[in-house]
């Protein structure tokens, strides 16, 4: 089970409270986990990344484990431990606006 | 007795206010969406418990919320807006030529008949519907399509479609504004669109008579009248009496005629209002009075409405989709401040009270009249 925490306003867009977690068949990637993820909570299409490019918005970043993975290939597999459900996946809104 | 139900889309969310028909006291709902830009929030006239509203941010793009219980609960829906095909170019504030680029949503027009019909207006500028009470949306590309497209810019606040107005004497017809193209009309549906900009004149483009380029703010029309036509432009006030095909400006004595909303009386259709803002580069009322002025003869002779409004040290703005007019016998004039004031008044303008005075920058009023 990946678990995948999300910013405050994604939640109550998804309506979910704390972590969500996916069930992903194959290898763990940002693509295969946001696709699960999308799958789970329509409501987030096109909130994370684009709807036909698929490629990250802008002002999202994903971290984990602490490292900083917005720019990785979105076919690169997620760390181990965000595989094995030990550590989540953090999508974070940037610090930008007011 | 009828009820009125404001809906106020401002910077942080939405808010529903809501009275009954003296108007005197005010339920007030919200924040719904905190923290999200609400752009714009409007009922179906066919079905007053169907709200649709536009929600944004710059983290995470667009949304679409849909309400069938007239605002205490929402759903979100499609936020999918793609332009249709290859989307092309439009002219960059340099003047170079930029690729159409999806934004936001500004404006949410109810189909007049079927709730679930929307007219969407979007930044980059184009115009998307949705037959299924807002599922999935489908540009109407004829207007892009129309072949002025390279030579439209955006206005200081981006290149939207901000003004969408239903003919309710045919349905085949739509009037469309863009900041900065100008108006458009449609006879088919949205099929084919052209532009009805003839009698325009703005300084601040290469060829003040320009086919396209103009900074419309904003349109307005009465139901029983609808082939006549009202403009607040970046400046002066227009008129057309003949669906569009040629403008005649009506400012007359007023103190600028720089500003953003217009709207008609419910029931007079020679009466409107506009707020006249100081100028494009100074955007708050002159002398630091919050005015409202009204024309009786629609046009040209113009009073100052000034009773409950701040007469001293008033530097709000009044935006194009911020201000709307209720249908009761004596019609009720609304409209919202980038300062976080809602004002309304029960008496078609001759005295003002806030319904509200401490919400997020106020982006967008719509008013519904409930049995």
């Amino acid at each position: 089970m990946i678990r995948i925490e999300l910013p405050a306003h994604l939640r109550t867009l998804a309506r979910v409270e704390g972590a969500v977690q996916v069930e992903v068949e194959g290898p763990v990637t940002q693509r295969s986990v946001l696709d699960a993820l999308e799958a789970r909570h329509p409501a987030l299409r096109g909130t994370i990344r684009d709807h036909v490019t698929g490629q990250r918005r802008p002002y999202v970043r994903f971290f984990a484990c602490e490292q900083d993975l917005s720019h990785e290939s979105p076919d690169t597999p997620l760390p181990e431990a965000v595989a094995r459900g030990a550590e989540p996946l953090l999508v974070v809104g940037a610090i930008a606006g007011g | 007795m009828s009820n009125v139900r404001v809906l106020a889309g401002t910077r942080k969310g939405a808010f529903v206010l809501t009275s009954d028909g003296k108007r005197k006291k005010w339920d007030v709902s919200g924040p719904h969406f905190a923290g999200w830009e609400i752009s714009h929030v409007k009922g179906s006239p066919a079905d007053p418990n169907r709200l649709y509203a536009s929600q944004s941010s710059g983290w995470f793009g667009q949304q679409i919320q849909r309400s069938n219980d007239g605002g205490k609960t929402w759903e979100p829906v499609g936020n999918k807006f793609v332009y249709d095909g290859v989307p092309g170019t439009h002219q960059w504030y340099d003047g170079t030529p930029h690729p159409w680029e999806f934004k936001r949503v500004w404006h949410l027009e109810p189909s007049l008949t079927d709730p679930d019909t929307a007219y969407a207006g979007v930044e980059d500028a184009a115009i998307f519907r949705t037959t299924d009470g807002g599922q999935t949306w489908e540009e109407l590309a004829g207007l892009r399509g129309h072949g002025s497209g390279p030579r439209w810019q955006p206005g200081a606040g981006g290149m939207c479609l901000h003004t969408i107005l239903l003919d309710p004497a045919n349905a085949g017809r739509m009037y469309i504004a863009i900041s900065a193209a100008g108006a458009f009309r449609t006879d088919d549906c949205g099929q084919t669109w052209r532009p009805i900009n003839q009698g325009l004149r703005s300084q601040y483009i290469p060829d003040p008579n320009a086919e396209v380029g103009h900074c419309v703010h904003r349109i307005a029309m009465h139901r029983s009248r609808p082939n006549v036509l009202f403009m607040q432009k970046h400046w002066d006030v227009m008129r057309s009496d003949d669906g569009g095909e040629s403008w005649r400006e009506v400012s007359g004595n007023l103190p600028t005629d720089f500003g953003f909303p217009i709207d008609v009386h419910a029931h007079e259709p020679e009466t409107i209002y506009v707020v006249p803002i100081k100028s494009d580069s100074e955007h708050f009322p002159p002398e630091g009075k919050l005015r409202v002025y009204r024309s009786r003869t629609g046009g040209n002779e113009w009073e100052p409405l000034t009773r409950g409004l701040p007469q001293s040290d008033c530097y709000v703005n009044v935006l194009r989709d911020a201000m709307a007019v209720d249908s009761l016998d004596e019609c009720g004039v609304y409209f919202g401040t980038t300062g976080g004031q809602v004002y309304a008044s029960a008496d078609a303008g001759d005295s003002w009270a806030p319904i509200v005075r401490d919400l997020p920058a106020v982006l967008s009023v719509e008013v519904q009249t409930l049995p």
